[in-house]
């Protein structure tokens, strides 16, 4: 590794919430505990579908304004949360001089809806001599004025602007999984080519509502049955996705600017690689797969690494991703990981979301022992000092984010 | 070999080479400019779906083209097609096919809409709410419409179309989208990541729903007779803005690239900036401080002072507090040269095309660079005296302009301020 450069991009910040745990370092306690933790799953509300439901939280902690809470939808509100984590973490919460020109880049989806609303009108409208007209008055009537901004993308991020005052710039990503590796991407390229100095970077999702599941039900990427295998025992089907409810953040720093206000640094993220391309076409998916493969050996050689999948458990995205795993695995020791085992999956938070497990290990030293039985989860040899993050998307975009410990 | 040009941060120059719109008011930049400098309106009575009992019956919808099924994602990759194959085109960059470069593109939250879901609730035959509409997408192949409101898709059609470098990035910063596009475009190519960038926004989602939600924020003009009438910025009058559709696009290229291999270049992209407001999700910090910061940034970002903006292409959507709150930037910014430099808004003719709006409104500022005209500011009858500012009402104006100041604000506390300019300085 290059020594120390002072453009180096460092995380400095963690918020962390999941299925599993509220903060980085209770969920990275949970998972290293000498018995495996039992995923945390809800197989009755939505059956067929199961999902990975929220721990507990008491959003007052970093939404304390209730107006504010009331202006959001869960989404919305898990992503601000763990924001808010983030920034504490970081020792940035609350001062004006560093929130003035930090850089805010969320990966948002959107979707959360009024459901109840939406199913009085489709109860009744088929029967009614005027559809239009019935459609209009029920939706002007019935929809709080203020969903819309529940529902917007980029509300996320106004709202992060609001309750914790970030207001150097906000930009949002979209664009399912992969908005989640270009957010970093963007932080570290703007971090190395001196553009600024604090970025606040992830995302929320809220997996348990009927209406977002619909999303992926439509492309019946969703898991059904009353007992949910782990993530890699979903390889060679389409339908393996299990929603998990989440928010993920990290603070990344110019090494020179986290220094300087002696804040601790969990990990370096090193590179962000990202692509597109059809899905059925062998040869395409073979070169970004190689163009993934290439980057990781420059970038960790032959050491042995840790790696977090955070694929969607939906295929065939699942099987290339683990075709790509397995010639990373043949050059090196490599440690798979699938996060989705523990946590579900979360679309655009999913990839922050296992960065964010990837430098809380770096930073403890240790890694996590196996989320699964069987061939390709092996306990390390030893804590590696770097991780690859890998996200394919559940239909779209192949992303590999590559981290290490700071030391 | 010659120096490279460099900015006054010793960054590359951004150079445009390429542009592309559709509105209401047509496909391709030539009969928009046309009918924009007659001072001509696109905003009609609303015909793609019933208007029965809405306050709001009118918008600026895109209905020339052919497009079946519709849907509001297929006009919005439609418009985007469309407006980034002339952009593409008009640059002569790359090969067919291959375009040398990221694609950065603005794109709506696009969702299934009310046809879908009816269509999804009869095949779910039975349950109730959600349980059914799931149940029905059990019950057949559904993966085409998954793929078609995946947010991701707009920007991976165009990527695949024209062959774009890497993965694209989708954003929303709401109205601001269009503007925030071609800042990433402007950030990647100062970085030296790349010598070229298309850069695009699109929005084609005027469905019954969208004018609800935004008449629901009393947004909206409800002033619908007659249509053309409705959009009035900076008028005593005005009520609201009116919902429109659009899609834009530019390309952008390092300029030293550009000239060597010849390109025609139509403008310098010399400054951006950016401020988010921290105030409230749908207004504006009282005192302007964020506008005030963005635009400040974007003319210390260029270079330039505030005396060398010759015309503000402005956000001007029309309603009371977007117009009042702009006119407090400028000036504050401006200074006593305010009421000496002509601003307009586009929308007064175009309607808010909302994510596309930054992209379309960069696109005829660039126009006004390159004709020295400047589009008027229509259905200006009854003049706001607490806004004592130059809209050139009515007509269309000939004037030299050499640096455009335009602005893009958007709900969500999105703020960004481009500098266009004629020539490199």
């Amino acid at each position: 590794m290059a020594a120390n450069d002072p453009r180096d991009a460092v995380i400095t910040g963690i918020g962390l919430m999941t299925a599993l745990a509220e903060g980085a370092a209770e969920n990275l306690r949970l998972l290293t505990a000498a018995e495996r933790p039992v995923p945390r799953t809800d197989t009755e509300t939505f059956a067929p579908y199961p999902v990975h439901p929220l721990v507990d939280i008491d959003l007052s902690n970093q939404i304390p304004k209730r107006g504010d809470q009331r202006q959001m939808e869960n989404w919305q509100r898990y992503g601000t949360y763990a924001a808010g984590l983030a920034l504490s973490d970081a020792g940035i919460a609350g001062d004006a001089d560093i929130l003035d020109r930090t850089n805010l880049i969320v990966s948002a989806g959107s979707g959360e809806r009024d459901p109840e609303v939406d199913a009085a009108i489709l109860a009744e409208i088929e029967q009614t001599n005027d559809p239009g007209r019935f459609l209009n008055e029920h939706l002007l009537n019935d929809l709080r004025p203020t969903l819309f901004l529940a529902q917007l993308s980029n509300l996320l991020a106004g709202n992060i602007s609001i309750v914790h005052n970030v207001i150097g710039s906000s930009r949002t990503f979209m664009g399912e999984e992969i908005a989640g590796a270009m957010v970093l991407q963007w932080a570290l390229r703007q971090i190395k080519s001196g553009n600024g100095d604090v970025f606040l970077v992830g995302g929320g999702y809220n997996g348990p509502r009927p209406d977002m599941m619909f999303f992926l039900a439509l492309g019946n990427y969703l898991y059904s049955g009353s007992e949910v295998p782990p993530l890699w025992q979903r390889v060679g089907r389409t339908d393996g996705v299990v929603c998990g409810s989440m928010g993920a953040f990290l603070t990344i720093e110019s090494r020179e600017h986290a220094e300087a206000r002696g804040a601790h640094i969990y990990a370096r993220l090193e590179e962000v690689v990202a692509d597109r391309g059809r899905r059925d076409d062998a040869e395409d998916v073979a070169r970004r797969a190689d163009e993934q493969i290439a980057v990781l050996d420059r970038v960790a050689g032959d050491r042995p690494i840790g790696l977090i999948s955070a694929a969607s458990g939906a295929g065939p995205a699942l099987d290339h991703e683990l075709a790509m795993i397995k010639k990373i695995a043949a050059a090196r020791p490599t440690y798979v990981r699938g996060c989705a085992t523990m946590i579900g999956h979360g679309i655009e938070a999913q990839i922050p979301a296992a960065v964010a497990l990837a430098a809380a290990a770096l930073d403890a030293g240790i890694f996590y022992p196996p989320f699964e039985d069987g061939d390709i989860e092996q306990p390390a040899d030893a804590p590696p000092d770097m991780i690859a993050v890998t996200g394919w998307g559940h239909w779209r975009g192949e992303t590999l984010t590559i981290v290490s410990a700071d030391r | 070999m010659a120096a490279s040009l460099l900015d006054h941060k010793n960054r590359p120059v951004v150079a445009v080479t390429g542009i592309g719109a559709v509105t209401s008011l047509g496909a391709g930049t030539a009969d928009n400019w046309a009918a924009l400098t007659a001072g001509k309106s696109g905003i009609h009575r609303i015909s793609r779906f019933p208007v029965d009992g809405l306050r709001t019956t009118i918008a600026g919808t895109v209905d020339f083209l052919d497009i079946e099924p519709f849907s509001g994602p297929a006009l919005t990759e439609r418009l985007a097609m469309l407006a980034a194959d002339e952009a593409v085109t008009q640059s002569g960059i790359g090969a067919p096919g291959a375009f040398p470069g990221p694609l950065f593109m603005g794109v709506p939250p696009v969702e299934a809409e009310w046809p879908h879901r009816r269509e999804l609730y009869a095949a779910g035959k039975e349950g109730l709410g959600y349980k059914q509409l799931l149940a029905g997408t059990r019950n057949g192949d559904w993966k085409a419409l998954h793929h078609l409101v995946a947010h991701g898709r707009p920007a991976e059609l165009v990527a695949e179309r024209f062959g774009t470098r890497g993965a694209p990035i989708s954003l929303s910063t709401a109205c601001a989208s269009g503007a925030s596009a071609i800042q990433l475009g402007i950030e990647a190519i100062r970085r030296g990541d790349c010598d070229a960038a298309l850069c695009v926004a699109t929005d084609g989602s005027v469905h019954a729903e969208a004018v609800i939600r935004f008449s629901l924020l009393s947004a909206l003009s409800t002033q619908n007779d007659p249509p053309e009438k409705a959009a009035k910025p900076f008028s005593a009058n005005r009520d609201g803005f009116v919902v429109a559709e659009g899609g834009g696009a530019l390309v952008l290229e390092n300029y030293d690239a550009a000239k060597a291999r010849g390109a025609n270049i139509l403008a310098v992209l010399r400054g951006v900036g950016e401020r988010a407001d921290d105030f409230h999700r749908t207004r504006s910090k009282p005192d302007g401080s964020s506008i005030i910061g963005c635009i400040k940034a974007a003319i210390e970002d260029a270079g330039a002072a505030p005396a060398d903006i010759d015309y503000v292409n402005t956000h001007g959507t029309g309603t009371p507090e977007n117009d009042k709150m702009e006119c407090l930037g400028l000036t504050t910014v401006l200074g006593d040269a305010v009421t000496e430099t002509p601003i307009s808004s586009n929308k007064s003719m175009i309607g808010h095309t909302l994510t596309a709006a930054g992209a379309v409104e960069a696109v005829f500022s660039i126009l006004t660079l390159q004709n020295g005209r400047i589009p008027p500011t229509i259905n200006y009858d009854e003049p706001d005296p607490t806004i004592p500012l130059d809209v050139v009402p009515n007509v269309a104006r000939d004037v030299d302009v050499g640096v455009v100041l335009s602005n893009s604000f958007g709900f969500g506390g999105q703020n960004v301020s481009l500098v266009l300019a004629a020539e490199p300085a």
